[in-house]
């Protein structure tokens, strides 16, 4: 086919930019002056301020609970892929007994649905006194990441040649010296693609969150965002803020490392 | 690769010298030997998932056989009664069909555009980069994120809907007809760009020649789509519709947020009802019965998507 003409190009560009015209508008509106928020039009403020952010940073639990959410984000990551990568490599390259009912239950575990598990987990956070914590929501986190893991870095390892591996077993490494040296090098792609979405399900996970928290000490950005403190009336502009806070480290993973992001959500999908 | 094939390996030098001259002993004893390897690499990962997932499954299916109300301090064992209850629930049927609809709409819009996005983006040179960042900015916010977006924008007095719409005044979220139709454009918002990616990376799969063969025979853009695009792109819209569809039945935080399920329960879904259940008005046996029901409803469709999948030649 012929190239396309640049026109056309821009032109998709631009419809793209009018799809996300919702997050936009929100970003605008977050730097909006407090007294011309209710009214519209104009659509352009008179002048931008940052008022909102300093609300929402010095006098919200906002920033308390951006670090919330990226310290679990980080375990969570780091505990998934863990147990995913080992989990992924035995049922790639091992004998396991039962294979083929562990993958289906795996991609069962995928579809899971969370408001099914929430009140056995909710007792059991309370019984073993981890309400309001983070390792409640670690666990939680986990448990619907971990599957996934698993599923794609079983796919991905499915690139890596088994040849090598054996080739090092022969020379007399044990598996875990091979999947060290061997393995792990030509499968990082693979574990950057797996992390990435793991840290985003984990940062956007919401119902967990809001059950098991209580206070500032585990409450994640969107529970915060979701609670917003409101007096008498609603803080468009605080929250509009609040909840760009809560979208930069999604928007510069899609932005920064979007390859890594678009292998990953492809390879969920199509490795069947 | 020029490495022996995986057969000739077990054997491999040390095993066999070391195994006195019997190489199908020392193929067994290394089979054992990978086999207990695999599993204890396997288990850690099995015992977390057993204790955060199968085991809770197992209990919320307890759970929901019984009548538990703590701030009445009753328990006590109640059989189906929980689910006796539901089958004459008006409220529960109502959120069946809130669900279903929610379920359809979305997942059908989301297929429409996906595909039309993909469409665009095909051929696309100038800006490809910008142009999945774009894309795939509504898919990366937190559901919390996405529903604030719209609250913000359904407002009556200063929401850009209404701007758009010349100055309407109409309530979307506080009227009846319009919460559920606004629900689901801000998740179908979200959602459409898995669907668009998953139909792009579809799409540059498949030979130009196809197209330049039908541009030849003369075939118009409309009967392309038809009889080439849409054919060849049939099984990764199925994929698309199953992984949707389990999403949008197990949707909670957009409704949640948005409308808690009102006004008037036009949208209040299985979750919704499950979740006000289970920690609003404090029934976690009824709350737990809902959720069974989400569970069953959700496990029933993978079930029918993945029978349909085969039949398409898909080993799904």
């Amino acid at each position: 086919m012929t190239p396309r003409a640049l026109w056309k190009d821009l032109a998709v560009l631009a419809a793209l930019a009018l799809y996300a015209v919702p997050f936009f508008w929100q970003a605008l509106t977050s730097l909006k002056p407090e007294a011309e928020l209710m009214v519209l039009p104009p659509l352009w403020p008179s002048r931008l301020t940052w008022e909102h952010y300093q609300v929402v940073l010095e006098r919200s639990p906002m920033l308390r609970a951006l670090g919330n959410s990226l310290g679990v984000g980080a375990i969570t990551t780091a505990l998934s892929l863990g147990l995913g990568a080992a989990a992924a490599y035995g049922l790639a390259r091992f004998p396991v007994p039962g294979k083929g009912a562990l993958l289906l239950a795996l991609i069962a575990g995928t579809a899971f649905p969370q408001i099914a598990t929430v009140s056995p987990l909710y007792l059991l956070v309370r019984a073993l006194d981890l309400r309001d914590t983070w390792l409640a929501l670690i666990l939680a986190n986990t448990s619907f990441a971990l599957p996934l893991v698993i599923w794609l870095l079983a796919g991905f390892l499915r690139d890596v040649p088994a040849e090598l591996e054996e080739a090092a077993a022969v020379d007399g490494a044990g598996p875990v010296r091979a999947f060290r040296w061997v393995v792990l090098p030509l499968l990082a792609p693979g574990l950057a693609s797996s992390a990435l979405l793991t840290f985003l399900l984990s940062w956007n996970e919401f119902l967990f969150a809001y059950t098991f928290t209580a206070t500032e000490a585990s409450r994640t950005a969107p529970v915060a965002l979701a609670l917003f403190p409101g007096v008498f009336e609603v803080p468009w502009g605080d929250i509009a803020a609040a909840s760009m806070l809560a979208s930069l480290p999604p928007v510069a993973l899609v932005v920064g490392l979007q390859r890594y992001l678009v292998r990953g959500l492809l390879a969920g999908a199509l490795r069947e | 690769m020029s490495a022996p094939p995986r057969a000739g390996v077990p054997a491999g030098r040390g095993a066999s010298a070391r195994a006195g001259g019997d190489p199908g002993a020392a193929a067994r004893r290394r089979h054992r030997r990978r086999r207990r390897q695999g599993l204890l690499l396997v288990a850690p990962a099995l015992i977390v998932l057993a204790a955060l997932t199968a085991y809770p499954t197992l209990w919320v299916l307890w759970l929901s056989l019984q009548r538990r109300i703590p701030i009445f301090g009753i328990e006590r064992f109640e059989g189906l009664g929980n689910f006796v209850f539901l089958a004459g629930d008006p409220r529960f049927w109502n959120a069946v069909r809130v669900t279903l609809g929610f379920a359809v709409a979305s997942v059908g819009l989301e297929l429409v555009g996906g595909l039309a996005v993909a469409l665009m983006l095909r051929g696309q040179r100038v800006g490809r980069r910008a142009a999945i960042s774009l894309l795939l900015l509504s898919w990366a916010l937190p559901s919390v994120v996405t529903a604030k977006l719209f609250e913000w924008l359904f407002n009556p007095t200063a929401g850009l809907v209404n701007f758009a719409l010349g100055g309407a005044a109409l309530n979307w979220l506080g009227d009846p007809a319009l919460a559920l139709p606004g629900v689901i454009v801000a998740d179908a918002w979200r959602t459409l760009p898995f669907v668009a990616l998953l139909c792009y990376a579809r799409l540059a799969t498949i030979p130009p020649a196809i197209y330049e063969a039908a541009q030849m025979d003369g075939a118009g853009a409309l009967a392309t789509f038809w009889r080439i695009t849409l054919p060849l792109s049939r099984q990764i819209l199925l994929i698309a519709v199953l992984f949707r569809t389990l999403d949008a039945l197990r949707a909670f935080d957009v409704m949640f947020i948005l409308t808690g399920g009102g006004p008037a329960g036009t949208t209040e879904t299985l979750t919704v009802y499950a979740y006000r259940s289970l920690f609003q008005t404090l029934q976690l046996g009824l709350g737990s019965a809902v959720g069974v029901a989400v569970f069953a409803l959700v496990m029933a469709v993978a079930w029918g998507y993945l029978r349909a999948l085969r039949r398409e030649g898909l080993t799904a």
